[in-house]
C-alpha cells in the first residue's frame, strides 16, 4: 500500500494493481511513484493494471494510465491494461481517444498470457 | 422543457470534479439511461468540470434532471469566471493535447452528448451547457 491507497501486489515477475476510486492528481502521482519504486524493488518485468472497477475514464485518467505505462516501459517493464468496461471503451473511442500505445487484454488471466508473449517477443 | 430536479455544485477544488460527476451519474440513472449513456454524460461532465477548475480557476455547475416530450434527460450547466477561450471555433475543432495546460478536449466532449452550447468571453469567463436524453422506450 502506498500514499495513493492503491495496492500493488507481486505475482512472480509481474506486478498487479487494481485501480479503484477516484484518481485525483495527488493519488495519481503517488500511485505512479509507488508502482515505479515497486518495479525497481522487485525487478518485475511486467505490470497489469486492472481497471475493471473504473466506471469512468476521462481524458485525465486516460493520460495517467498511458503515462504510467510509459514510465514503466522506460524502466524496462511492460504494462498491460486489463478489464476495461464496455461503456468505458465506447466512451473513449467516441471522444477520439484510443489510449494509443497501451497494450490491453480482456482480464487478468489474458493479461498474464499477453505479458508472457511480450517478454518472449 | 420541464426541470424535475436541480442540484448546484461549487467547483472550488479538484473534489468538485468527483462531486459533479457523481451527481450527474445519479441523475442519469434515475432518468433511465443505459450504462453507455451514463458513462458518456458522466465523462463529459468530468471533462468540463475539470476544465472549469484547471483553466477557469473554478466556478459552478448545475445538474438538472429534465423532461421534454415524454423523454427524460440530463442537462448540466457549467460557469467559470476564468480567462475565457480566445478562439472557440478552434477549440471545438481541436483534437487532443497531451498536456493539461493546452487543449480543452471540447471536441471529444461534444461528441458524447446530444446538445452542446458554449459562450465564452475573454476576460469574463466561459459558460457551457450540455444535455443528453434517454433513448425513447428506455425505463424512465
Amino acid at each position: 500500500m502506498s500514499a495513493s491507497g492503491i495496492p500493488v501486489i507481486r505475482i512472480r515477475n509481474t506486478l498487479l494493481s487494481a485501480i479503484q476510486g477516484d484518481l485525483s492528481d495527488q493519488v495519481a502521482e503517488a500511485f505512479q511513484q509507488h508502482l515505479l519504486t515497486r518495479i525497481e524493488a522487485t525487478g518485475a518485468s511486467g505490470v497489469l493494471l486492472d481497471i475493471s472497477a473504473l466506471e469512468i475514464v476521462d481524458t485525465y485518467v486516460a493520460r495517467v494510465l498511458v503515462d504510467t505505462a510509459k514510465m514503466a516501459r522506460l524502466m524496462g517493464a511492460r504494462t498491460v491494461l486489463v478489464g476495461m468496461r464496455p461503456e468505458v471503451a465506447a466512451t473513449l473511442i467516441n471522444m477520439g481517444n484510443g489510449l494509443d500505445g497501451l497494450e490491453t487484454a480482456l482480464n487478468v488471466d489474458d493479461g498474464l498470457d499477453h505479458l508472457g508473449t511480450l517478454r518472449s517477443g | 422543457m420541464g426541470v424535475l430536479a436541480s442540484y448546484s455544485i461549487e467547483i472550488a477544488s479538484e473534489d468538485g470534479v468527483v462531486r459533479v460527476r457523481n451527481q450527474v451519474r445519479e441523475v442519469a440513472l434515475r432518468a433511465g439511461f443505459d450504462a453507455f449513456a451514463v458513462a458518456a454524460i458522466s465523462t463529459a461532465a468530468s471533462e468540463l468540470t475539470r476544465n472549469a477548475w484547471v483553466h477557469g480557476g473554478g466556478g459552478a455547475a448545475r445538474v438538472e434532471e429534465v423532461e421534454e416530450a415524454g423523454r427524460r434527460g440530463v442537462r448540466v450547466d457549467f460557469r467559470d469566471a476564468g480567462p475565457g477561450i480566445q478562439d472557440v471555433e478552434r477549440a471545438l475543432r481541436g483534437g487532443f493535447s497531451t498536456r493539461r495546460s493546452l487543449g480543452l478536449g471540447l471536441s471529444g466532449t461534444r461528441r458524447l452528448v446530444d446538445e452542446f452550447s458554449i459562450d465564452s468571453t475573454v476576460g469574463v469567463g466561459t459558460h457551457i451547457v450540455i444535455a443528453k436524453w434517454a433513448r425513447l422506450g428506455a425505463r424512465a
